[in-house]
């Protein structure tokens, strides 16, 4: 009798902490919170607290709390797994995870495993930043969903808006050498050679992930191969650094960038003087003249102290929501084929939805440059002075690409 | 073709200047303890953190005297209560005391000052372009960064071969007993070497922290270097060190410079051409593999000349 008690004064606690775990959903957020990438990822993890604080202020996801996990992957492949398995035992349906298409890779690869040998105890991987167009075309996978638009879609974007600029004429690449950066390289050659072929590739460079302390041989390089304009993938520090080193080595070009707006680099283009030659390619950014983003934008800087740098990752939250409410469940599968071919709008205005063929979301890409702030333009960013001013707006039809993905469904 | 080959000397030269910098601290502790400190690129790292901090609370110039004399008071300590009591065992038990202290030490730093990257700037009175050659401006800093650097390596020269202090280091090293009955005592000249060698990689983090990124992992990420370039240079050679900074700073930065492949190195018989699995090899450029290069220089040497550039014993 008395091992009975004692069993049950064991095992009751155990059941009620399970009870209640229930009703919380566990995001796992698995994204580098140490090294070279720890600055992006510390933004994303406080604008993904944000973002379910703001849920949760309205009464959650059909009455459930939602918590994120923060997990350190150190942007490693191998160290993302061990941080997937660990968010599952904890009890996490959804993981999220943006930096580092490798990462992704094996993240995808890992949640399809994990769904076919646990049928019962889905998984749903929520991409918010990984770009590499492979995700979502010959690795496609049912549980996987991207809300940032692929590398190629934004390339097409950017290659659009550059081929009206009749004073590109050398162009340079310089890229992370990894899976992401490669996609940067090769669509950047291939839509630049078909849209503009007067358009000279002087340099074509991959550099190590997040390793170079110093870029000063880089920038010579770009130098002297005469190069007017730079087009790069780089983030993080390698942007940052990038922009360091042409600063103190006065290199004056235009860049092209995907992710000039990350931590550091609003600093660094400030240092280098380049007023409006800085263009990054986005979903959207503070100053997009949008009467609610602009709202959200002030709330969230109040809060967090940080500019928005992940429009994305609201549209994620948002429809994660709407698509649970849709299906009535917060059951992976179930929220899964809810958000096959929904509509959405997208926070900074304009509509996107997200297309059943490949779980890609496509929505409305703006080009935008950084420099000195018009009268209306309220944000700028890292206390440089200097903010984002729009250049050029390509809507949902003009921003899609097609897909070679065969989704396997479940 | 010219403006390349010059200014990727002068950047080689900065890069290499900076390497020695780093490494001098560690050849001092080596070859008058014959201590392998794992933990040098951490006193590094606190150099830089310290620096940032004081640089914050009371500028920058009495952080660049004061944060080192700190880390090499916590060097000092290290040897006191750390190694000297290990010393007895051997040295695998010292190696390993190190190499735990180096981890230790990046975690109360990432604790502290957490894992980002702080904004830790160079000082307004050396932040101007130095002198522009091709249109390519030289910071100010990086002079300063190579002058001290020159510096140091001028008077550590002076001090080990050229005074009493340097005679009294050396003995100590091989004949410590003789060292002790004539009177000095060995257990402080031993700390003493300590924490001069632990002040200067704290040195070299507060003038590298500005230059290069103030974070965490900088300790992890230099530290492996650190290595090459001692044992390429002769173990416990300052000389060796000084040559072999130099000589990693210009091949790495050449080997970013040029453009050349296997593949394009084969002319015609461009092996790639045909489609192979190969492919990937043969198309992959010297800027590609410039951070494994002083690597590949190292298991070379170790092949060819095991004693490194300059040095005299084999250990």
């Amino acid at each position: 009798m008395r091992k009975l008690t004692l069993a049950i004064a064991v095992i009751a606690p155990m059941l009620g902490h399970a009870a209640s775990a229930e009703d919380t959903v566990k995001i796992g957020y698995i994204d580098p919170l140490s090294g070279g990438g720890a600055s992006v990822g510390e933004g994303g993890l406080k604008t993904f607290q944000y973002l379910a604080d703001e849920l949760n202020a309205k009464g959650g996801i059909l009455g459930h709390k939602i918590e994120i996990l923060p997990l350190d992957n150190k942007t490693n492949p191998q160290e993302s797994l061990v941080q997937a398995q660990k968010a599952i035992d904890a009890g996490a349906h959804y993981i999220t995870q943006g930096n580092g298409s490798s990462v992704a890779a094996a993240l995808e690869d890992f949640v399809t495993k994990h769904n076919t040998r646990n049928p019962g105890k889905e998984v749903l991987y929520f991409n918010y930043a990984a770009v590499d167009p492979s995700l979502t075309n010959e690795k496609c996978s049912f549980w996987h969903f991207r809300w940032d638009a692929s590398s190629d879609i934004k390339m097409e974007a950017l290659t659009n808006y550059m081929k009206d600029v009749p004073s590109i004429k050398k162009v340079y690449l310089i890229n992370q050498d990894y899976s992401f950066g490669q996609s940067v390289r090769s669509d950047a050659r291939k839509m630049l050679g078909a849209k503009r072929p007067d358009v000279q590739i002087v340099g074509d460079e991959l550099h190590p992930l997040l390793k170079v302390t110093d870029f000063s041989p880089y920038i010579a390089k770009i130098k002297a191969s005469g190069a007017d304009s730079v087009v790069t993938g780089n983030w993080g520090q390698d942007f940052a650094l990038l922009l360091k080193a042409a600063a103190d080595a006065g290199l004056k070009v235009n860049w092209y960038t995907y992710y000039a707006g990350g931590a550091g680099g609003p600093t660094a283009i400030k240092q280098t003087g380049l007023d409006h030659q800085v263009f990054q390619i986005t979903e959207g950014f503070p100053n997009s003249g949008n009467q609610a983003a602009m709202d959200f934008e002030k709330a969230f800087r109040a809060k967090v102290n940080l500019s928005l740098w992940y429009p994305r990752a609201v549209n994620e939250m948002r429809m994660f929501k709407a698509a649970a409410e849709k299906a009535n469940s917060i059951d992976p599968v179930k929220v899964a084929a809810a958000l096959e071919d929904m509509k959405f709008d997208v926070l900074d205005g304009g509509q996107g939805f997200m297309r059943k063929d490949d779980h890609q979301f496509f929505q409305p890409i703006y080009v935008s440059s950084f420099g000195k702030l018009a009268a209306n333009e309220p944000f700028d960013e890292e206390g440089t002075g200097w903010g984002w001013h729009p250049v050029s707006k390509v809507d949902t039809p003009q921003a899609m690409v097609s897909t070679t993905c065969k989704m396997v469904r479940p | 073709m010219l403006e390349l080959v010059v200014i990727s000397t002068l950047n080689g030269v900065l890069f290499g200047m900076l390497l020695f910098l780093l490494s001098s601290g560690l050849t001092v502790i080596f070859s008058m303890m014959g201590v392998l400190n794992f933990a040098h690129a951490s006193f590094y790292m606190l150099g830089a953190f310290f620096g940032f901090q004081l640089t914050k609370w009371i500028g920058f110039w009495p952080a660049l005297v004061l944060a080192p004399l700190l880390v090499g008071a916590i060097g000092m300590a290290v040897e006191r209560y750390g190694l000297r009591n290990t010393h007895k065992h051997g040295h695998v038990a010292e190696l390993l005391l190190t190499f735990g202290l180096a981890f230790a030490i990046e975690e109360i730093v990432s604790m502290i000052w957490g894992k980002s990257p702080l904004d830790y700037r160079v000082p307004a009175l050396l932040d101007f372009p130095a002198f522009t050659i091709f249109s390519t401006n030289y910071p100010a800093y990086k002079i300063f960064m190579l002058a001290v650097s020159v510096i140091i390596f001028v008077a550590l020269l002076i001090v080990l071969k050229r005074t009493r202090v340097g005679l009294i280091v050396q003995a100590a090293l091989t004949h410590p007993h003789m060292v002790g009955h004539l009177g000095h005592n060995v257990g402080r000249v031993f700390m003493a070497v300590f924490g001069v060698g632990s002040a200067l990689a704290g040195l070299a983090g507060v003038i590298a922290g500005p230059a290069l990124v103030t974070q965490s992992d900088m300790a992890a990420s230099l530290g492996p270097i650190l290595f090459v370039v001692i044992v390429f240079g002769g173990l416990g050679s300052l000389p060796g060190a000084f040559i072999a900074s130099l000589v990693i700073g210009l091949v790495q930065t050449f080997a970013v410079a040029l453009d050349g492949s296997l593949a394009s190195a084969l002319g015609p018989l461009d092996p790639s051409a045909g489609p192979s699995v190969l492919t990937d090899i043969w198309n992959v450029t010297i800027a590609q593999v410039a951070p494994i290069v002083p690597y590949v220089l190292l298991v070379i040497i170790l092949i060819v000349r095991p004693m490194g550039l300059m040095g005299t014993r084999e250990s």
